[in-house]
């Protein structure tokens, strides 16, 4: 039934795809977005594989038994969410070469969007975690196993089903953060639709097809993620 | 470059403290427009009408899909397009006020869905009127979930406020953008609307947690 809603709205977004390229208006300003829109794309994907490995990292240090790796990881959080991701980005483009630190601004971008939502993500991963029974770890150490594998075989997969849907909505949050990375001189598409406007002038087609892009990303994502959490959550026994 | 505290308490603190209220205005003039507008679009979302709630259902989902500062932009060159010409402060705030009340009005949804059915059959029993129930049996009983959620966004807005900068709204992040690339000095500015930013949401995540315990404590019993 899933495949079936991806297939039409698959189907839908390619005829309004067709439909708005073919008007002699939208062909003027287009091109300009969809080059745009590649670059959100990229900062998109290379933030998300950031955002997941600072949130692991972030999220199990929080919970480590040793005292300084928790206080890194709680400074690290406690920081991250509470300074303003655009003030995170004027930070490492523009602060950074004050102490010798040059970065081109691609990665300007997505360190700063990465590591912001990663902290975000650091407490989803804690939940998760924790919302393992105890008695799943005590089994497992009744049976032996060696701390790595009892964190692979047993934790991991029990907290990845809890963790999917709030990491779902984490991602769509942070693909419309991206939004804001022209402000290290990337011409993303929310600036290519900000230049765009500022040449033909046509303020509600443009803005348009930004916000139907964007809106078709978040809703691909929130599809995926449901896809996903049916498949990890398959082998769950039923009726209870 | 090492940090110039002479040039901290001489350019930046003077020009960054006399644009914190307005950081803040815009903070507490949008919560108060997303509550507003999110009670608004609540109770079109819950209308039994199919016809008014599904369009509601999906206005929702199209502002929480796409982001904040393309809405801006969005209304920042519409308006005046069509004839209304707002300074960009009352713009951002009605742009922050627009997104954040899809939030908001799925936050008072859960939190009225939350309330057991037994509650309103039981109010309907006691013959008590729509305004008593809503006053005295279902909104009392909702604000428990609802109370922390709305001092999230709270923070959350706070923590948007230095989008409006994009609209050239003179709030900390846009002095402290001036302050950098006039003196071409970014270190102590940024670093400094940073520490206010995590200054103030700490404080404001605290008030929340009061504000949560005296719901607990002062409304349940």
């Amino acid at each position: 039934m899933n495949a079936r809603v991806v297939a039409i709205a698959a189907l839908a977004a390619f005829l309004f795809g067709l439909v708005v390229a073919t008007f002699s208006e939208t062909r003027v300003f287009l091109p300009a977005l969809l080059q745009g829109a590649l670059v959100t794309i990229q900062v998109a994907v290379f933030s998300f594989l950031l955002m997941m490995a600072s949130a692991f990292v972030a999220g199990a240090g929080k919970l480590s038994a040793i005292g300084p790796v928790r206080w890194i990881a709680i400074g690290y959080i406690e920081i991250f969410r509470g300074t303003s991701l655009l003030v995170q980005l004027f930070w490492f483009y523009f602060v950074m070469p004050e102490f010798g630190v040059t970065l081109p601004a691609m990665v300007a971008g997505v360190l700063g969007v990465g590591l912001n939502f990663g902290a975000y993500g650091a407490e989803i991963v804690r939940g998760a975690i924790t919302a393992v029974p105890r008695g799943q770890l005590e089994a497992a150490t009744a049976l032996n196993m060696a701390p790595f594998k009892r964190l692979v075989r047993i934790v991991i997969p029990q907290a990845a089903i809890v963790m999917i849907p709030p990491m779902g909505n984490l991602t769509i949050e942070m693909v419309k953060a991206t939004s804001v990375v022209s402000a290290v001189t990337l011409v993303d598409i929310t600036y290519a639709s900000v230049q765009q406007n500022q040449i033909h002038y046509r303020t509600i087609e443009i803005f348009m097809v930004t916000l139907a892009l964007y809106y078709c990303f978040s809703q691909l994502i929130r599809f995926s993620m449901g896809m996903l959490e049916e498949r990890a959550s398959r082998h769950l026994a039923r009726g209870h | 470059m090492d940090w110039d505290w002479q040039f901290t308490f001489d350019v930046v603190l003077p020009r960054l403290l006399p644009v914190v209220p307005i950081t803040i205005q815009a903070t507490v003039l949008s919560f108060l427009l997303a509550l507003a507008l999110g009670l608004g679009l609540m109770l079109l979302r819950t209308s039994s009408s199919r016809l008014v709630s599904i369009p509601a259902g999906e206005v929702i989902e199209f502002i929480r899909g796409t982001p904040l500062l393309v809405q801006l932009f969005f209304l920042f060159f519409l308006l005046p397009e069509v004839g209304i010409v707002l300074p960009p402060l009352t713009t951002g705030i009605l742009g922050l006020g627009i997104y954040n009340s899809a939030l908001c009005a799925e936050v008072f949804r859960a939190g009225i869905l939350a309330v057991p059915a037994g509650q309103w059959e039981a109010a309907k029993a006691l013959n008590l009127s729509a305004y008593r129930t809503y006053r005295d049996i279902i909104i009392p009983q909702s604000l428990p979930p609802i109370v922390p959620a709305l001092g999230n966004y709270l923070i959350g807005i706070f923590k948007e406020t230095p989008l409006l900068s994009f609209l050239a709204v003179a709030e900390l992040m846009h002095a402290s953008k001036l302050i950098g690339s006039e003196y071409y000095r970014f270190t102590e500015a940024v670093t400094i609307a940073g520490a206010f930013f995590l200054i103030m949401s700490l404080v404001a995540a605290g008030l929340v947690r009061l504000a949560e315990f005296y719901v607990r404590k002062r409304i349940l019993h």
